[in-house]
């Protein structure tokens, strides 16, 4: 009796050891791949560092630089050697705006992602693994949403549910979704023919022990690689939202620092440090995730790997 | 057999296990059409519950604070019919938009439908233009970059489409505003940047003709640098896609030179993909259209859209949000409809 139980849980550990192993050398190939993509590195430096500024915020510049009653600076004023970048139309530096900025941009961007790859998942695995009714309304539910408009949706959305950074993630969240769930019902269709699911299904496990043990393992990879695409769009969706005064009023971020811009006629005077710095941090924020996330869709897929 | 006196007792899957099922192009056309009717009425449904039930209390949310004493509100639920129960509400809505009603704008005290008939061909004008030069553009930036892979051209189209993919398309607007719109330095501005056409022109006269291509330039510019990106990407990624395929070979064998090739074998293969990804991406110039127009104060649907954000005129922007979806629906179906008679294959 001792006997069996014994070699019962040397055998698991074993298993849970060797898949653990397998998992992380499966990590490193797939690390090994990654760093040969010269442009999938470049955006993953630059993003890297425009993570540490956001994180080191109030290291880099005092949180009392956003405060409009303390500013002190020239209207709308050119750089100068204590305003790296210039002022903005209250007198506030607009490097400590674009730095404190950076955290809004990014938080919204990673937390809509992160609402829009719940639900596209859990649409998708459902559309894709439940067969008759079940799957085909849920199928049609990610077609009806996919032809929607996403920015007059969104902006009816943000003007129902009123301006507050919670809203923002979420109307970016909600109306973001139906192409994940798309990519993840197709992968999903192809892996539940595969003969393990088959066996596990012959050995009696139910459905969501099938999804959850061998369905979803499996897309998890296509899902990372999606997500690193989905946070690229949320953060230009913020940043356009914001532009068009549906942002947070109460926090500054690189898209509502452009809708002041261009409010208080910053093209017209000519003053580019409040244009084009913003600019072109979403620019290069969003360029950072593209490219790494058409890196990682090349390590993933195979097929794609040949042509680059 | 029972195949010819009894048509209507075929299996199923009988059918289908002996031969592909393949529909001819009517059969396709009514399930794609049903289709797009069954969006359409979901988008109906979206309309309704996004204006009418969300706000949670419509008299203080679409009122603003103008309703002040009870009889005011009253009043108010009365001439929207939202002391109705809600399907009630939903039936007087459906009905309202078969006779064109859209409600009356509350910036404009005017009628939503005449205010969006006034400003429709301005942003198809726009949209469709820009449209047009971004396919053209963007397909040939993408067979070319494909057709010659890592290339000096390949590497420096993908590269500028990539940072024009991630590029807000209204900030390149203000971009380009600031460049040749307004100039810099000793730079004159070269292009005008607000309005359609300028105030004291006729639009219908040569010179207003004239007149309005001028003011066009730049907001067209802006949106076609903005769509051709994702063209000239899918275009170079289908067609990438096409290049280990054997027919390319055989072509190749027959000793058909490098041109023709491509033009008469790969791209044709490749154009395919292509035409499906830009319809599904017709919500985005949507959404171009809509931030461009701010930009450049164009008097279309989608400033009207931007316009009614401040006030919040919910009637107008239930209006533009109906017009922009019917409209994705309707080139939806279009590019599908085109789809099946290119390629029977999709007839399944």
């Amino acid at each position: 009796m001792t006997d069996t139980t014994t070699t019962a849980v040397a055998t698991r550990l074993t298993t849970r050891q060797l898949s653990r192993r397998r998992r992380i050398a499966s990590w490193k190939r797939g690390w090994a791949q990654f760093r040969t993509h010269r442009s999938g590195m470049i955006g993953l430096g630059i993003l890297v560092v425009f993570i540490v500024v956001a994180l080191a915020a109030p290291l880099l510049a005092s949180r009392d630089g956003l405060d409009v009653t303390r500013a002190n600076g020239p209207v709308l004023g050119a750089p100068s050697a204590h305003y790296l970048l210039g002022t903005d139309e209250n007198g506030r530096s607009v490097l400590t705006l674009l730095i404190w900025g950076s955290r809004v941009s990014l938080l919204v961007g990673l937390m809509a992602t992160l609402i829009s790859m719940v639900i596209g998942t859990l649409i998708g695995l459902v559309s894709g693994f439940f067969p008759g009714w079940v799957g085909r309304i849920f199928f049609r539910l990610t077609e009806w949403f996919l032809v929607i408009p996403f920015l007059p949706l969104a902006i009816a959305l943000a003007t129902v549910l009123g301006r507050s950074l919670f809203n923002i993630i979420l109307v970016i969240g909600v109306t973001s979704w139906p192409g994940t769930a798309l990519l993840i019902r197709s992968q999903t269709l192809s892996i539940k023919e595969r003969p393990y699911v088959e066996r596990a299904q012959a050995i009696g496990a139910g459905r969501w022990h099938q999804i959850g043990k061998h369905v979803l393992p499996n897309v998890m990879p296509m899902v990372f690689a999606n997500t690193t695409l989905t946070v690229a769009i949320a953060i230009l969706s913020e940043t356009t939202l914001s532009f068009l005064g549906l942002g947070d009023p109460t926090r500054t971020s690189w898209g509502t620092m452009l809708d002041s811009a261009f409010e208080v006629g910053a093209i017209t005077t000519g003053c580019w440090w409040y244009i084009i710095p913003p600019g072109v941090c979403v620019v290069l924020v969003v360029l950072a995730f593209t490219l790494i996330g058409q890196a990682l869709e090349e390590v993933l897929n195979p097929r794609l790997r040949s042509r680059s | 057999m029972s195949l010819v006196a009894e048509p209507g007792l075929v299996a199923e899957d009988e059918r289908s296990a002996s031969q592909p099922r393949r529909r001819g192009y009517a059969a396709y056309v009514g399930l794609k059409v049903l289709g797009a009717i069954g969006s359409l009425c979901f988008m109906l449904v979206v309309n309704f519950l996004l204006f009418r039930v969300l706000p949670g209390d419509p008299a203080k949310t679409l009122g603003r604070g103008r309703l002040t004493s009870q009889a005011q509100v009253d009043a108010f639920n009365k001439t929207y019919g939202l002391n109705e129960p809600l399907p009630q509400q939903f039936l007087t809505f459906l009905k309202n938009i078969a006779h064109g009603d859209l409600g009356i704008s509350l910036q404009y005290r005017l009628p939503v439908s005449q205010l969006i008939m006034d400003r429709l061909w301005t942003t198809l004008l726009l949209v469709g233009t820009s449209t047009i030069l971004a396919t053209v553009i963007g397909v040939y930036l993408g067979i070319r970059g494909a057709w010659n892979r890592g290339g000096l051209f390949d590497r420096i189209s993908t590269g500028a489409s990539l940072t024009l993919y991630s590029m807000p398309e209204w900030w390149l607007g203000l971009l380009l505003i600031a460049g040749l719109g307004v100039g810099f330095g000793f730079v004159p501005g070269l292009f005008p940047t607000g309005l359609l056409h300028s105030q004291n022109v006729d639009p219908n006269s040569l010179h207003g003709v004239f007149d309005t291509v001028w003011h066009l330039v730049l907001p067209v510019t802006t949106l076609t640098l903005a769509y051709l990106a994702d063209y000239s990407l899918i275009m170079r990624s289908s067609l990438l896609d096409e290049l280990g395929e054997d027919y390319l070979q055989t072509a190749r064998a027959k000793g058909l030179r490098d041109v023709q090739v491509r033009n008469h074998h790969a791209v044709r293969n490749a154009l395919l993909p292509t035409t499906t990804i830009i319809a599904l991406n017709i919500g985005f110039v949507v959404s171009g259209a809509i931030t461009v127009e701010t930009v450049f104060s164009i008097p279309g649907l989608g400033l009207l859209a931007t316009d009614a954000i401040g006030v919040p005129d919910f009637w107008v922007l239930q209006g533009t949000f109906l017009v922009a979806s019917a409209g994705v629906i309707l080139a939806n179906l279009a590019a599908n409809l085109l789809y099946g008679w290119l390629d029977p294959r999709v007839r399944t």
